[in-house]
C-alpha cells in the first residue's frame, strides 16, 4: 500500500491505496466522486478528464500515487456557491449533452481549452481542441456551440483570461 | 404556445445532474458486501471446450466462486432467447441454435463467455481468471458473411445446416420478374453494408442483489427496456417469477439499440447473486463492449432497379445475406426482415418489389438492432439505386427522385407498409433551397480550381417508427406486443408524477413528457416529475427503441391525461356545485360554463383527496389514472438529407462542407431536442459512411476492438449541420408525432456515398470510405477520365 494525499475540489483527501490504483479509481471508489467516468481502456474517450494542478489530464491513465500533493478539480468542484460554472451553464443552454456520460469530461476539457487558447474560439479551434473527447449522442454540433458560449462567458467573467 | 408547452424548446430538466457530476449510472452504485464478477472469455472464434480446470484459480486470494456453463445448466437456468419468429419462404421456422449464458462444450466467437470469477475485489477476480486452465480444440472459423452458407464452411450450430438461420422472402417475385422483363433500363448494384459497433459511451454494467428474506432478486442494469429484461429473465430464462424480480435502469449513458438486449453477463450476475447470497457487480471494459455488445448492420446485398423509358421505377429486387453472428440476439431475426424488406419502397411509388434475405451464423459477435435497425440498410439499397439509376439514365438525381415520389396518401407499398401521411416533394424543395443546389456548379468549379473534387449527394429516406401496432407485429412473428403504458399520479398539492414504460438514456423524456403534462393540465413544468426505469414503480412498459417513446409513449400519456381531465371535471362539478357537463377545463382552470365560477387544478387535486365534497359512493376519491396505448399504424418519418463534400485527391481526405436535412417528424414537442437527435443520428451515419467498420480477420479475431482501432466520429470529423423540418401530422396517434431518433443514422450514409461518387465521376466506393479507399477511387476516376 502507498499513502496518497491531495486536495480534491479544495478539500484534503488522503488514503492508503494499492500502488496500481488509478486516479479515477481513487476519485470514484475512495472519495465517491462518481461524476468522473470511465468510457474506455485506452485514454481515447476523455470521459475521465479532470484538472490536476490546473491542467486537464485523463485520470484513467494516471496513478493516484503520482498525484500525491496535487490540487485536483473534478466536475463536482466546478459550481461555486450553488452557481454553475459558465461552461456548465453553456452546455445546458445549448443542449450540449444528451445521455450525459461524456459530459463531465467534455466540460473539463473545454475549460482547459479556454484556459490554453483564450475565450475567443472559432469553430475549427473548438473542434480540434476536443479531439480527445468522444461523444456518441450529440454529433458535436451543440457541444461546439456550448464551448463557444462558455468560452465567451469565461472571458467576460475574468477579463484577464482574454489576454 | 407557452414557454414550456408543446412546441417550445425548453431546456432540459435532467441536465443539472449531468453537468454537475451528480448523475447515477450503474457503475456509480455500490452495495455493502458486494463481490465483483469478471468473465473469462474465449480467445478463439470457434473451438470445443475439452476441459476447464479452475482448481488453482479457486485458491487465488479473494475468490468467492467460479462458475462455468455446467454449473448454470445444473441449476436448470434457461438459455438466452430470440423473441421474434421468422419463417423461411418454405414455411419452416427459423433455425435458432442454443444460446447458453455461459458456454457449454463449445465457444462460437472471440469473447464468448467461458466462466465467471467472483471475488472480493475486481483485481482479485482478474488475477484468478488468469489461473483458469481451459483446454480447447480449435475449429475453423466462419467470418465471411457472403461465404458463411457455402459448402465446406465449418458448422456453427447443429440445428442450422449451412449456417443458414432462415431464407426469407417478401414481395411478389413473379410480378417483379415481369416488370424487369419489360424494363427499358435496369440498374444493378452490389455492396456491403458494413458492420458497426454501437459504442454508447457508458459501457454495459450490472449490480445484482438477492434478498434471501423474501427470496427476491434486484438487477440494476444499463437497459433501454427494464420490463422486457424482467420478462425475459423471468418467463424465459427462469431466474425468478416476475413479482420476485425487480429490474432498475437508472441513468443510462446512451444505448442506440445495444442496451435493448438481454445479455449473458447480466443474466449470470443475477443468477450468481442468489448462488453466493451477496451482491455481484460487473462493469464492461471497453474492449468487452467491442467484443460482446451486439453489433449492427453487416449485410451483403445485390440490388436491381427496373425503369421504364420515362425513368419511372417499375420494379425493385434485393438479395441480401445478413450476418447474425454466433448466436441469435434478442430481436436479431426481425432486423434484416420486417425492419428491412418493408422499407425497400423508400419514398417512391414502386409497383413491384421482390426481396430475399438469407440470415447466416458466423463466428462473430451477435448482430442485432443498432440505431435505425434494418431501415438504414433498406434506405442504402433504394437511395444508392436511385442515385445510380438517375446518373445512368442522364437524369438529375433530385428530379429523378421527385418524379418517382409517392404523391398521394394513404399509399400501399408492395411490402406491407401503408404510408399514411407525408409531403416528400415539400421536403425536397426546401432542402434544395437550403443547400443552394443551384450553386453547386460554381462551387464544384471553385474546388476544381484548388485541385479538389467536390460532390453532392442526396438521400430521401423514409422509416417506419412508432413501434408498433401489437396485432400487426404479432402477425409478423413478434413475441411481444409493442403498445406503451403511462400512469399519471396527481398529488394532493397538485404536483404530478408521470410513470412511463419508456426509458430515457439521452432522449430527454424528463423534459418532453413534462411539457405535455404542463400544457394539458396548465401547471408549471417544475411541478411534474417523470419516473421511468424501475419495474417496481412503473407497472409495465416496452421501453425505448425504434423512435417510439414520443409516438407511442406520449400517446399513452395523452390518453391517461384524458382520463385525469375527465375525473377532475367530476370533482370540479361537486366542488363548484354544477353538473359535470357544464364544467370546462382550460389553462389549468375549471370553470362553470357561462359563469365566473372557477377553481384551479391544484384545488381540485386537493378536493379529490380530501373527498369532503362528494360521497365515496358517487365518486372514488383520489386522482390517479393509467392508460395503455396501442398504435393504429406505424409512423413514417421521412425527409431529405443533402451532403456536400470535398475530396483532396492527393490524400483521399474527405471534408464535409455542408450538410442540409429537412425532416418531417410530424408534430414536435421540443424542437431543440429533436434537432439534437438529428445531429447525433447524422454523426453515426457519417461514421458508418466514412469512418467506422468492425473487422474480423479470417481467424475470427476482432481487430477493431478498441477506440485506437475502431474510428469513432470526433468533433473535427464533422461539420455543423443545417437542419429544418416540415410538418405533416401522423394520423396514427393523438399527438401527430412520428419520431426522430433514428432519422439521421438512416438518411446519412447514402447521402455521403452518393456525394462521394458524384465527386469521383461515379466511381463506386465502399463503406467506410476511409482516406485510403477514397484515394484509390480518386486515382481510378482520374485514370478513367483520361481514357
Amino acid at each position: 500500500m502507498v499513502h496518497v494525499s491531495m486536495a480534491v475540489n479544495g478539500r484534503p483527501a488522503s488514503a492508503d491505496v494499492d500502488p496500481r490504483t488509478l486516479l479515477v479509481q481513487f476519485l470514484r471508489e475512495n472519495l465517491r466522486l462518481t461524476g468522473t467516468h470511465v468510457g474506455c481502456d485506452t485514454s481515447q474517450c476523455g470521459a475521465c478528464v479532470v484538472h490536476v494542478d490546473g491542467r486537464a489530464i485523463k485520470s484513467c491513465t494516471v496513478l493516484a500515487a503520482s498525484c500525491d500533493g496535487a490540487q485536483v478539480t473534478t466536475i463536482e468542484g466546478l459550481a461555486q456557491g450553488g452557481k454553475l460554472h459558465p461552461m456548465q451553464q453553456a452546455f445546458q443552454d445549448n443542449h450540449g449533452l444528451q445521455c450525459g456520460f461524456c459530459t463531465p469530461g467534455m466540460i473539463m476539457a473545454s475549460i482547459d481549452l479556454v484556459n490554453r487558447e483564450g475565450p475567443n474560439l472559432d469553430e475549427a479551434t473548438i473542434r480540434h481542441g476536443l479531439e480527445g473527447n468522444i461523444c456518441r449522442c450529440t454529433g458535436y454540433h451543440n457541444i461546439v456551440k456550448a464551448v463557444a458560449q462558455g468560452a465567451r462567458e469565461m472571458g467576460a467573467a475574468t477579463p484577464k483570461a482574454a489576454e | 404556445m407557452s414557454a414550456t408547452g408543446i412546441g417550445a424548446s425548453v431546456k432540459r430538466k435532467e441536465d443539472i445532474r449531468f453537468i454537475t457530476g451528480k448523475g447515477h449510472y450503474v457503475d456509480d452504485l455500490n452495495r455493502p458486501g458486494q463481490a465483483y464478477a469478471y468473465f473469462l472469455r474465449s480467445p478463439h472464434a470457434h473451438a470445443t471446450i475439452d476441459k476447464i480446470d479452475a482448481s488453482a484459480a479457486s485458491k487465488s486470494p479473494g475468490v468467492v466462486a467460479i462458475f462455468t456453463g455446467d454449473d448454470i445448466a445444473a441449476d436448470k437456468v434457461g438459455g438466452l432467447i430470440c423473441g421474434w419468429m421468422i419463417h423461411s419462404k418454405d414455411g419452416s421456422p427459423m433455425k435458432a441454435g442454443a444460446h447458453p449464458a455461459l458456454a457449454q462444450g463449445k465457444v462460437r466467437y472471440v469473447g464468448d463467455h467461458v466462466a465467471v470469477v467472483i471475488a472480493d475485489t475486481l483485481a482479485q477476480a482478474k488475477d484468478a481468471a488468469e489461473k483458469i486452465e481451459v483446454a480447447y480444440t480449435e475449429l475453423p472459423a466462419v467470418t465471411d458473411t457472403a461465404k458463411a452458407a457455402s459448402a465446406g464452411q465449418a458448422q456453427i450450430h447443429d440445428v442450422a445446416p449451412n449456417n443458414t438461420i432462415y431464407s426469407w422472402r417478401l414481395g411478389d417475385k413473379a410480378a417483379t420478374d415481369a416488370a424487369f422483363a419489360s424494363a427499358a433500363h435496369v440498374t444493378k448494384i452490389d455492396f456491403v453494408n458494413n458492420r458497426l459497433i454501437p459504442n454508447p459511451m457508458e459501457p454495459r454494467a450490472a449490480v445484482a442483489e438477492y434478498d434471501s428474506g423474501v427470496d427476491a432478486l434486484t438487477l440494476t442494469t444499463t437497459s433501454q427496456n427494464p420490463h422486457v429484461a424482467r420478462l425475459v429473465l423471468s418467463a424465459f430464462i427462469g431466474l425468478a417469477p416476475e413479482h420476485k424480480l425487480r429490474v432498475i435502469a437508472p441513468d443510462v449513458g446512451g444505448g442506440f439499440g445495444s442496451k435493448i438486449f438481454i445479455y449473458p453477463e447480466e443474466t449470470v450476475c443475477l443468477w450468481a447473486a442468489r448462488k453466493i447470497d451477496r451482491p455481484v457487480k460487473w462493469t464492461a471494459e471497453r474492449t468487452e463492449s467491442f467484443l460482446c455488445d451486439a453489433h449492427g448492420r453487416d449485410h451483403v446485398t445485390h440490388a436491381e432497379l427496373a425503369l421504364d423509358a420515362n425513368g419511372k421505377i417499375k420494379g425493385l429486387r434485393a438479395r441480401t445475406i445478413a450476418n447474425l453472428g454466433a448466436y441469435m440476439s434478442t430481436f436479431s431475426s426481425a432486423v434484416p426482415t420486417y425492419l428491412y424488406g418493408t422499407l425497400l419502397s423508400g419514398q417512391y411509388d414502386i409497383p413491384n418489389i421482390d426481396c430475399e434475405v438469407d440470415a447466416v451464423y458466423t463466428n462473430t459477435a451477435p448482430v442485432d438492432a443498432y440505431r435505425g435497425a434494418g431501415r438504414p440498410e433498406a434506405c442504402f439499397v433504394i437511395e444508392r439505386l436511385a442515385e445510380v439509376a438517375a446518373r445512368e439514365t442522364g437524369r438529375d438525381p433530385a428530379e429523378f427522385r421527385r418524379m418517382n415520389f409517392v404523391k398521394s396518401f394513404p399509399h400501399q407499398t408492395p411490402v406491407i407498409m401503408t404510408y399514411d401521411a407525408g409531403d416528400f416533394a415539400g421536403a425536397l424543395d426546401k432542402a434544395l433551397a437550403l443547400a443552394d443546389y443551384k450553386g453547386i456548379g460554381q462551387r464544384k468549379a471553385a474546388s476544381a480550381a484548388k485541385g479538389k473534387l467536390r460532390g453532392i449527394g442526396f438521400s430521401a429516406y423514409i422509416e417506419a417508427c412508432g413501434m408498433a401496432p401489437s396485432q400487426a407485429v404479432g402477425s409478423l412473428g413478434s413475441g411481444v406486443g409493442l403498445w406503451e403504458s403511462a400512469e399519471v399520479r396527481v398529488n394532493p398539492v397538485g404536483t404530478v408524477e408521470v410513470l412511463t414504460g419508456t426509458h430515457s438514456h439521452g432522449q430527454g423524456h424528463e423534459t418532453t413528457f413534462a411539457q405535455l403534462v404542463s400544457a394539458r393540465l396548465g401547471i408549471p413544468i417544475e411541478n411534474v416529475s417523470v419516473v421511468h426505469g424501475d419495474t417496481d414503480k412503473v407497472q409495465f412498459g416496452m421501453g425505448t427503441y425504434g423512435s417510439r417513446s414520443g409516438a407511442v409513449g406520449m400517446s399513452a400519456l395523452s390518453k391517461a391525461l384524458d382520463k385525469i381531465e375527465a375525473k377532475a371535471k367530476k370533482v370540479a362539478g361537486h366542488v363548484l356545485e354544477a353538473s359535470e357537463g357544464d364544467i370546462e377545463f382550460k389553462d389549468g382552470k375549471f370553470t362553470v360554463k357561462g359563469t365566473d365560477k372557477s377553481i384551479d387544478f391544484g384545488s381540485i387535486a386537493l378536493n379529490a383527496y380530501t373527498a369532503h365534497k362528494f360521497s365515496g359512493q358517487e365518486l372514488e376519491p383520489g386522482l390517479k389514472e393509467g392508460a395503455f396505448w396501442d398504435p393504429t399504424n406505424f409512423t413514417f418519418p421521412a425527409g431529405v438529407h443533402i451532403c456536400e463534400l470535398e475530396i483532396d485527391p492527393q490524400t483521399g481526405v474527405v471534408t464535409i462542407d455542408r450538410w442540409t436535412a429537412v425532416d418531417d417528424f410530424g408534430k414536435l414537442i421540443n424542437p431543440m431536442i429533436v434537432e439534437g437527435q438529428v445531429h447525433g443520428g447524422i454523426a453515426q451515419g457519417v461514421g458508418q459512411a466514412l469512418l467506422e467498420g468492425a473487422h474480423y480477420n479470417s481467424d475470427g479475431q476482432l481487430v477493431t476492438a478498441s477506440f485506437m482501432d475502431y474510428c469513432m466520429p470526433r468533433a473535427d470529423d464533422l461539420p455543423s449541420f443545417k437542419i429544418e423540418t416540415i410538418e405533416t401530422a401522423s394520423p396514427s396517434n393523438p399527438l401527430g408525432i412520428k419520431g426522430c431518433g433514428e432519422a439521421g443514422a438512416i438518411g446519412a450514409p447514402p447521402a455521403v456515398i452518393n456525394a462521394l461518387t458524384d465527386a469521383l465521376g461515379h466511381e463506386d466506393v465502399a463503406m467506410p470510405a476511409t482516406p485510403q479507399a477514397v484515394w484509390r477511387a480518386a486515382k481510378k476516376a482520374v485514370k478513367r477520365a483520361a481514357e
